[in-house]
């Protein structure tokens, strides 16, 4: 069910974006906020270079994160990646993500697309991150992403879709509206900012946009769909303004990792240490960190 | 799970408050001569912060007289001169922005984000705004030859914005060589005091500013003695006596009253920020906002879809100590107020419209309202027909856009007007033909030193604000 046209007014939206960042959380609320942070994470490495031994220290990281933090929600890996990390999380809660469909450009045709959700499925992810096709959306043809979408969802079946929207790149929040209901009702599962491979990464405004689609789809509906945020998350000030964010426009039932992730990398350092403060009182050294 | 909020207080050691306080007048704090004080609280929890003197007639004809000996420093002075005091005032309220957000909170109630992120820097940008004026006022009168100051500007200003509008006020009237007798509001004198620690050390000649704290009597005494001009803000019956008090006589008035602000939202209008827009106009500072959104106007298929939205949205504001970083609804700032507020609430009920309020805990002290609307009101009832000047909204609904606008006028008011639509021309149209002194488009309650503010009818006359705001300062 597609929705109609929503006007969107940017001044405005960000004028509220920024309320949510102004929001102060102290003591014991920071705790379980920075728990609760620390279990949406979508602990992620999409580079290059990246290698097995790399994933596989992540991994550790991933179920473990530190000084008796929580593990996250899950890993975020490249398709050929995905088979070292499922049997490093064997046994364990953390889940396996991965970008799938010529990410992160999408510049790639169906079949393409198609072959590569196909390998990482059968590599053993649990989630698949896939991207819209922003030149069709932009050149108006809706009906090519719509088509997409639902292509690689039937491929997936219970599997979770996560479909990013690479606000950056779509040009106005009235664009970033138009898309998250267009992704919704093709069968997205989750709908995500950004790919974090471009300069313009998730931003309070767009993510308030794309929560209110998500909130009217639920009213229309009657479905929960989740929201991820990623690219440029890196402190947990930033992470928390995230949360309020949720909280205000979703409410408690999104506040959990099946509905709402923070795909991240060097984030989850900072979680940790602001935990460790907020038990003992001083900050860890970085280099007491693990790196991956 | 749930997000929870630890308490944020922000802390009171940055503004210490004096057992009592006196009259600052020709420079020195000078005590009463009628030696009577009266309890300024905290309306959030209803405990006495200081003591301040009740202002006489005698206290008031001393503190004009020292105006007038000071018309003749300050108003011959060169205006660049006089821009270097006004800047180094805009810059000490800066400097001491906590310590200002502080005492505003704690003397009026209101949340201290919002004293600290708009009554203070406000105040301060319309010192450095008209600053910059001072040596400009050829310019702001065109075609007069030497524009003069007017002499002795009486201020009465209102417990709403205590410390922003005795700026709006003393701001532009020194800019243009006059000088003052503030009169603050009696439940919120303490920024104003405060002003006058930064008024001496800014080095102002004596008597250039005087502050004379009380009641209304104070008030008409100020009104009765021999000043040149009142510059009023606060409602509509105290402005009318002031009007009828000066009548016949060469003292000019800028009156700045009561409202009842409709606030037009069509069904084409971005939903969610419409929503943020109502909330911002009628629940900021607990609704004690003459310019309010408090008249909604809505069109009529949009009605139960903006109802719910709202009304879910009010869940999400946080009642509460107005010193918490969190709290968007603070107390209310009296206990007269707060019975005001709860009678016309009554009258709505027994007029038969519905009542919706949030879901927020009240604290058990002090003057909490919670935020609230009516629906199903008609046009007749005195929720929609006078200014509650509290967190209660009133909605109506209209077909067509000349109803809207109809509706809107429909009031002895015209101080403000919102209107929320997609559709650039509608807004345009609309807006064209409000009667009212300010009208804003997909936002409200929004105010720069720069821009002219100021009513139609009953909200008053003249303009505060821009380089309107010189013209009620300066004789042509």
């Amino acid at each position: 069910m597609l929705a109609p046209h929503a006007p969107v007014d940017a001044a405005a939206i960000r004028a509220r974006a920024d309320g949510f960042a102004s929001r102060s959380i102290k003591a014991d609320a920071k705790r379980a906020a920075i728990d609760l942070a620390i279990r949406c994470v979508d602990l992620t490495t999409l580079e290059g270079r990246d290698t097995p031994e790399r994933v596989r220290s992540l991994c550790g990281r991933a179920r473990n994160p530190g000084s008796g933090a929580p593990s996250v929600a899950a890993v975020c890996v490249y398709p050929t990646l995905v088979a070292t990390a499922t049997a490093a999380l064997r046994g364990t809660d953390v889940l396996v993500a991965s970008v799938a469909g010529a990410f992160p450009s999408s510049l790639s045709s169906l079949a393409v697309k198609s072959a590569d959700v196909e390998a990482a499925l059968a590599a053993g992810a649990d989630e698949i991150d896939m991207v819209i096709d922003r030149g069709a959306f932009l050149a108006g043809d809706e009906a090519t992403v719509i088509a997409e979408i639902r292509t690689l969802k039937a491929m997936c079946g219970p599997i979770h879709l996560k479909v990013i929207l690479e606000i950056g790149e779509l040009g106005s929040l009235q664009a970033v509206r138009r898309a998250s209901d267009i992704a919704l009702a093709a069968g997205a599962d989750t709908i995500k900012t950004s790919t974090g491979k471009i300069g313009e990464n998730a931003t309070l405004a767009g993510t308030l946009v794309m929560a209110e689609a998500i909130r009217d789809f639920a009213r229309a509906t009657g479905e929960r769909r989740g929201l991820k945020v990623a690219g440029g998350i890196r402190t947990t000030k930033t992470a928390f303004a995230y949360l309020v964010l949720v909280d205000e426009i979703l409410g408690d039932a999104w506040l959990d990792p099946h509905a709402f992730r923070i795909g991240a990398s060097s984030l989850l350092d900072d979680l940790v240490m602001q935990r460790e403060r907020a038990a003992t009182g001083r900050y860890a050294s970085t280099e007491s960190l693990p790196k991956d | 799970m749930a997000l929870r909020f630890e308490p944020a207080l922000e802390s009171i050691a940055a503004a210490p408050i004096a057992a009592h306080y006196d009259h600052f007048i020709d420079g020195a704090w000078t005590q009463s001569t009628g030696g009577e004080r009266f309890a300024t609280i905290d309306p959030a929890n209803e405990t006495e912060l200081s003591r301040v003197a009740c202002g006489t007639g005698e206290d008031i004809a001393r503190a004009v007289a020292a105006a007038r000996t000071a018309t003749s420093t300050w108003g011959r002075m060169p205006g660049r001169e006089r821009a270097i005091y006004l800047y180094r005032i805009a810059r000490a309220i800066t400097e001491r922005s906590r310590e200002f957000a502080v005492l505003e909170t704690r003397d009026g109630g209101k949340p201290i984000a919002e004293s600290r992120d708009f009554d203070i820097p406000t105040a301060a940008a319309h010192f450095f705004y008209y600053a910059g004026w001072a040596d400009k006022l050829a310019y702001a009168l065109p075609g007069t030859a030497a524009p003069a100051p007017l002499g002795v500007v009486g201020a009465i200003v209102p417990w709403n914005f205590p410390l922003l509008m005795a700026a709006w006020k003393i701001a532009p009237a020194l800019a243009c060589g006059n000088t003052i007798v503030l009169k603050p509001a009696e439940t919120t004198p303490l920024t104003a005091l405060r002003l006058a620690d930064v008024i001496a050390d800014a080095g102002l000649p004596a008597g250039t500013v005087n502050i004379v704290t009380g009641d209304g009597a104070t008030g008409a005494a100020l009104v009765a003695a021999e000043v040149d001009k009142i510059a009023f803000t606060g409602s509509t019956a105290v402005g009318k006596g002031i009007a009828r008090a000066i009548a016949g006589t060469k003292k000019r008035a800028t009156l700045e009253l009561g409202g009842k602000a409709a606030n037009i939202v069509f069904a084409d209008a971005a939903r969610d920020e419409a929503i943020d827009g109502i909330v911002n106009a009628i629940y900021f500072n607990q609704g004690h906002v003459c310019c309010a959104g408090s008249r909604l106007l809505v069109e009529e298929r949009a009605h139960d879809d903006i109802v719910a939205r709202l009304t879910e949205r009010l869940r999400t504001l946080r009642l509460g100590q107005p010193l918490d970083k969190n709290t968007d609804i603070g107390a209310i700032n009296s206990r007269e107020q707060y019975d005001r507020i709860v009678a016309l609430v009554q009258s709505g009920i027994d007029d038969g419209a519905t009542l919706v309020q949030a879901p927020c805990a009240i604290p058990e002290r002090g003057f909490f309202y919670p935020p609230s609307f009516f629906t199903g009101a008609a046009p007749t009832q005195r929720i929609v027909r006078e200014e509650i000047f509290g967190p209660v909204l009133t909605i109506l609904t209209f077909r067509t856009a000349a109803e809207a606008i109809e509706k809107a006028n429909a009031t002895p008011y015209g101080l403000s007007a919102g209107v929320w639509t997609s559709d650039g021309a509608k807004a345009r149209f609309v807006a064209a033909r409000l009667r009212a002194g300010v009208v804003w488009c997909n936002t409200f309650n929004r105010f720069d030193a720069s821009a002219a503010f100021g009513g139609y009818r009953e909200s008053g006359y003249g303009r505060e604000g821009g380089p309107s705001g010189l013209h009620g300062y300066l004789s042509a």
